[in-house]
């Protein structure tokens, strides 16, 4: 363990410190490649920096114990919540409060047996993989059922609990679900609610910054827009946003794979065309306009 | 008697801190890291019981240490120990095992001979521990 390794001292450089941690690194590419989320990004700089003053803590012997690090993530689908603690991770683990630093993602199935006694060996068994790490656990309020009083959740979230408690320096649970939901389940699971330390909101993109995600993206993917693409897509994100099951970054993700589907039996459309570079790489207006999301708009 | 068998059996018993490090050392290697136990010390005694499910996909010794620590509790005064299996193909089998936990009292071994035809000897190694049954066997 890194912590143990490195040697006492009274007097710490923390610009040296910070440097050979190397979180500012992962904070800048946090901001880099992802777009809004301003109180998510304020937020984490503020656990980053706390972090770092209690690893010189330690190293000066004021504290010992390891500070609770359990969070939660609420918000919207689609608002970055995986991308998220992905790279908490990163920063628990370049900090030493993570050893190894890897997220181990669960849903209620993973979690939750079916019948009596397949609970526990499959709730402790997600548990020891996460150990290290980050266990994740997504749309947590499904681990609850208040209507069916014979529901295995409970038993997971009593093991959960225990673990969360006493394996503090071993494991960082992060629940993530849906704003209004994970109130009801911390609701009728105070012990949930007193153990996580850090309850972070992931807000709804504006359109701009849906915009901006999608330019990321295809970036990423080689593509680019036409401005009358752009200016297409600007319409297509504003008429979306309207519709039902709208989840945020991940329908802009979709509505990008359905273009790139359409551009690619366009340009297939005319075999004797020479293609250049340019136009596999550019969506145009027409593919964009093709979406359904405009015939509802007219209807 | 000192039962002497798999690794490090001929140091002085492994710490905790010490088990943890042989742990992760295998689970780096990408062993899976099992936790068997018995009360039944001979040698050839191949089949130890496994404490709870197999364990993969570990990352960190943490998990299989939380459930040593179970283990203990129950089966406190029986061998216990790791065995790391491999299953990378051509192995396919365990690569390292060793001695985690003993009872407190081991009686040891005694030499049986058989008188077998035309004065022949035959030789069996029995442990003291067996003459009692299955659960009792210390203590």
């Amino acid at each position: 363990m890194d912590l143990d390794a490195s040697p006492m001292t009274d007097r710490v450089n923390l610009r040296e410190e910070l440097e050979a941690v190397g979180i500012e690194e992962i904070l800048t590419q946090l901001d880099r490649e992802l777009i809004g989320l301003k109180p998510v990004k304020t937020r984490i700089r503020e656990i980053a920096s706390l972090l770092l003053i209690e690893r010189i803590r330690k190293r000066m012997n004021l504290t010992t114990d390891t500070p609770t690090l359990h969070m939660s993530f609420t918000g919207n689908p689609g608002t970055g919540k995986t991308t998220v603690a992905l790279r908490i991770a990163g920063i628990l683990h370049r900090l030493g409060f993570a050893r190894r630093g890897h997220v181990v993602s669960v849903t209620r199935d993973e979690l939750v047996g079916q019948y009596i006694g397949h609970t526990a060996p499959k709730t402790k068994e997600v548990l020891k993989k996460a150990m290290g790490g980050v266990l994740f656990i997504d749309e947590a309020y499904y681990l609850n059922r208040p209507d069916n009083e014979r529901d295995y959740g409970q038993e997971a979230i009593e093991i959960l609990l225990q673990v969360m408690e006493s394996q503090r320096e071993d494991l960082v649970v992060i629940l993530a679900g849906y704003g209004d939901r994970m109130e009801k389940f911390f609701a009728s699971n105070p012990g949930f609610r007193s153990r996580i330390a850090h309850h972070i909101d992931f807000p709804d993109y504006s359109n701009d910054e849906l915009l901006a995600i999608a330019e990321l993206m295809l970036h990423d993917m080689n593509y680019k827009f036409s401005d009358e693409a752009r200016e297409a897509f600007t319409r297509y994100i504003a008429a979306r946003v309207t519709q039902p099951l709208f989840s945020n970054a991940r329908s802009i993700r979709n509505a990008l794979d359905r273009m790139r589907l359409r551009q690619a039996n366009r340009l297939v459309a005319d075999l004797d065309r020479m293609l250049d570079a340019d136009d596999v790489m550019s969506l145009q207006a027409s593919d964009v306009l093709a979406s359904r999301v405009f015939l509802k708009d007219k209807s | 008697m000192r039962v002497t068998q798999g690794c490090f059996s001929f140091l002085p018993d492994l710490t905790d801190e010490q088990i943890t490090r042989q742990v992760q050392y295998c689970l780096e290697k990408g062993w899976a890291v099992n936790i068997e136990f018995t009360d039944d010390p001979h040698p050839r005694n191949s089949f130890w019981e496994m404490w709870g499910l197999p364990m993969f996909d570990l990352r960190d010794a943490a998990g299989v240490m939380m459930e040593l620590a179970q283990c203990r509790k129950v089966y406190g005064n029986s061998y216990i120990r790791m065995s790391a299996f491999d299953n990378s193909h051509g192995w396919e089998s365990v690569r390292l095992s060793f001695i985690v936990n003993r009872p407190k009292d081991e009686p040891g071994f005694r030499l049986e001979r058989h008188e077998m035809a035309g004065r022949n000897i035959r030789y069996t190694t029995k442990s003291y521990a067996v003459d009692r049954p299955e659960g009792g066997r210390y203590g």
